[in-house]
């Protein structure tokens, strides 16, 4: 059922693509640019039909690269907005993710991960992107990286990934795959409470008085937007608090780590994970994404066969949930940890146990996904 | 002043005698306000700024006609016109 | 004219950073007199300054938000104009100007030049040519003639150049024009009329790069480059801007190329987006 202001309520069937689109509006999102790109288009679609029944605005730039300034453009205008992509378009995005985080932007940018290098099997899945989310533009910093694991995952969690980027101004990632993308099922849509909106600090200052990186406790800065009387200048070279550029190792170290703690220290407000079994849990899978369903599966095998296993399934893969796992290194003694690539998060968890628990890699090249049965068996071996 | 022919944007560039204002900080010294006057109002001073940059001065005659031109072509919005009676008024 | 006049302020600060002076250009550089012009024309347009927002690349001339006092962005090599799309979509309201160089807007951002035209989108883009790279210390450009020596065409430039008003006109531009900062007056009215025209209007502004591009083709102190503008220009206003190539030696034509009315990027949305709202 579509209300009157064009907001979709109620059960639908439909794939992850189009959750995901239905999710960024009724998040709030009304601007999208993008470029079309297997398997993403889909989101893409969705939205030019969608953005302008709800007024909103729908552009396909001419490639990534100007996609992602469009929405950081957007977001500057004072509109929430999103990009999504995949592949080599995730790739082109970097350069200006970088932006995004350096001028504090609020957007989302969606990649529906396939199989790479280079282009890869456009059309089949892929997990190898989850250290590119991590540390693909240059220089250092942090970033919010969200994994859903389901068609209903896609919505809900686009709405997160909008109310997180809006809370802590930072570009968030949806770190979906094109077997997520893909998928039919039943999604529950609800529109959302405006008091559930996260929306940007706002200055509380008048213009003379703005200083658009002066931030409070939180590290967060509120945020002006243009043609609103401020005139203030951001730019992506470092910068002091009035977003003049500031040339030196004092100016630099200075923003550099107000960026990585407003992210690091404000963790609590971010991590989301789902945990099955782990009270007692000897074995660890920790997984995400699609991934994470079929070793879902795999446990309750392992449980109905007696072993104590248990899913840490990260919703939120970055920032990384460092604690939790380094708890579950002192009480169990190995973490299985498959994914759709040659070995990512598997280097967090490794990090994270600190030798204190194995960590399992069960790596999938892409293409397709795990069988439960490869999971179970990698249990039983790690429980004897 | 006499024109050979008028300007066809005369009537918003009226021109009056002026005094060139100079913010000495700024000045890097390229001498385009010196060489492209017209009237030759301005000349290269020995006075050094805090930057090293030798500075123009306006010569003592007052031959500044207030065409705006050293204004327009400064590369370091470093001087501007004011009309004389205004200077003179101290404003 | 901007406001009365005193000797304590120099009328454009109004407009400027002015805290931030002096800035970070070359003595004799032709993008301080661009910037003067550029706010100037802001002042005779009567624009309302809240709703200008300027978008920079990077560059000598991609510092040029920093010192205009709008909402002002400095963004990534070559990426001003989408940024640039994204705030006038999102805002329709918004004046929204893109003033960078000729490397970032026409090599690296060449792709993004193109289609901004084609779109015919609401935004002025002034573009500051001086024909070689000067930030990174004067490697040649999409803009540089042919034989021009630059640090990375020791021998002379094998690369023939753009002619960028025939670009952006032959990709739909609404308004083309060029003019140096020899120029002025003629700069700052064509500037008004570049603000103040709907769709997607450029101009293009020559000026002299004497630490670079000067010093490298021996053409002498920034008087001298200016003097050769005044030399070699041929005030051509409408002319097919095909023929303003502009070669090493030889006239250069500046002036009012095109002048002409489509509909907007803008003005197509409403009229398409509304099918949408209908149903
Ligand atoms: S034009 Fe400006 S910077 Fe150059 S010498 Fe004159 S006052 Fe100084
Ligand atoms: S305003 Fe004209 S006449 Fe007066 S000093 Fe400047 S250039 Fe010369
Ligand atoms: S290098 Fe050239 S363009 Fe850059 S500031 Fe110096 S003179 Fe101007």
């Amino acid at each position: 059922m579509m209300s009157v202001d064009g907001l979709m309520e109620g059960e639908f069937f439909m794939n992850g693509d189009d959750a995901c689109a239905e999710g960024a509006i009724a998040a709030g999102c009304r601007f999208f640019a993008g470029y079309p790109i297997t398997p993403a288009t889909e989101v893409a679609e969705r939205m030019s039909r969608r953005l302008p029944e709800v007024g909103g605005v729908y552009i396909q730039m001419e490639d990534e690269i100007a996609s992602m300034n469009a929405i950081l453009g957007a977001s500057w205008a004072g509109v929430k907005s999103m990009t999504s992509t995949s592949g080599p378009g995730f790739s082109l995005m970097m350069e200006n993710l970088g932006l995004g985080i350096m001028l504090e932007t609020p957007c989302v940018l969606v990649n529906i991960q396939r199989a790479g290098p280079s282009t890869g099997i456009p059309t089949l899945i892929g997990q190898g992107d989850m250290m590119q989310a991590r540390w693909g533009s240059h220089g250092h910093y942090e970033i919010i990286a969200v994994v859903p694991d389901s068609p209903q995952e896609m919505f809900d969690l686009t709405i997160t990934a909008f109310n997180l980027s809006e809370q802590f101004r930072i570009p968030v990632l949806i770190m979906s795959d094109e077997v997520v993308g893909h998928m039919s099922e039943k999604v529950v849509m609800r529109q959302v409470a405006p008091e559930d909106l996260v929306t940007r600090p706002r200055p509380a200052v008048p213009p003379e008085e703005y200083s658009p990186y002066l931030s409070g406790d939180d590290l967060v800065p509120p945020m002006a937007v243009a043609g609103e009387g401020y005139r203030f200048h951001v730019t992506g070279l470092t910068h002091d608090e009035r977003g003049y550029p500031v040339m030196t190792a004092e100016a630099q170290d200075k923003l550099v780590r107000r960026l990585v703690d407003k992210i690091r220290l404000n963790k609590k407000h971010i991590l989301r994970m789902e945990e099955v079994g782990l009270d007692d849990a000897e074995i660890v899978v920790c997984a995400y994404g699609i991934t994470s369903r079929v070793a879902k599966r795999a446990v309750q095998l392992a449980r109905q066969e007696g072993i104590r296993a248990g899913l840490l399934r990260l919703i939120v893969v970055w920032p990384f949930p460092e604690e939790r796992v380094r708890e579950l290194a002192a009480q169990a003694g190995a973490f299985i940890v498959p994914e759709i690539n040659y070995g990512q998060i598997v280097l967090e968890v490794e990090r994270c146990a600190a030798g204190r628990a194995r960590s399992i890699l069960l790596p999938h090249m892409g293409g397709g996904v795990h069988h439960p049965e490869t999971i179970l068996e990698a249990i039983r071996e790690a429980a004897v | 002043m006499k024109l050979w022919r008028k300007p066809f944007d005369f009537h918003e560039q009226a021109t009056a005698p002026s005094k060139v204002v100079l913010n000495k900080d700024r000045c890097k010294g390229c001498e385009y306000c010196v060489v492209f006057c017209p009237t030759k109002a301005l000349v290269m001073s020995t006075e050094m700024n805090a930057k090293g940059y030798l500075i123009p001065v306006e010569l003592p005659d007052g031959k500044c006609l207030g065409c705006g031109l050293c204004e327009a072509i400064c590369p370091d919005f470093a001087l501007w016109i004011v009309p004389l009676e205004a200077a003179q008024k101290g404003e | 004219m901007i406001g009365t006049k005193t000797l304590t302020d120099n009328p454009v600060d109004l407009y400027l950073r002015a805290d931030r002076m002096p800035h970070i250009w070359c003595s004799g550089c032709g993008v301080g007199p661009s910037v003067a012009c550029f706010v100037k024309a802001i002042h005779r347009t009567g624009l309302d300054t809240d709703k200008i927002a300027i978008v920079s690349g990077i560059g000598c001339s991609g510092r040029v938000a920093g010192y205009v006092k709008v909402d002002s962005f400095h963004t990534t090599h070559g990426r001003a104009i989408p940024f640039a799309t994204g705030l006038a979509l999102a805002n329709p309201e918004l004046k929204v100007v893109v003033f960078s160089g000729d490397g970032d807007l026409a090599a690296i951002g060449g792709n993004h030049l193109i289609h901004a035209a084609r779109r015919n989108i609401d935004m002025t883009v002034i573009c500051y040519n001086n024909f070689n790279y000067g930030m990174t210390g004067g490697q040649l450009g999409p803009t540089t003639p042919l034989e021009a020596k630059s640090t990375t065409s020791p021998y002379g430039n094998c690369d023939p150049p753009f002619n960028l008003p025939h670009l952006v006109a032959a990709c739909g531009a609404s308004y083309v024009s060029r003019w140096t900062v020899i120029h002025p007056r003629q700069l700052e009215k064509s500037m008004a009329e570049a603000l103040t025209k709907p769709g997607f209007t450029f101009v293009e502004v020559l000026g002299p790069c004497p630490t670079t591009y000067g010093r490298m083709n021996k053409l002498g102190r920034g008087v001298d480059e200016l003097r050769a503008y005044q030399e070699r220009c041929v005030v051509s206003n409408g002319v097919d801007p095909r023929d303003a190539e502009i070669g090493l030696n030889g006239p250069i034509l500046v002036g009012n190329f095109v002048d002409l009315s489509r509909p907007t990027f803008w003005d197509h949305c409403v009229k398409i987006f509304g099918r949408a709202q209908k149903k």
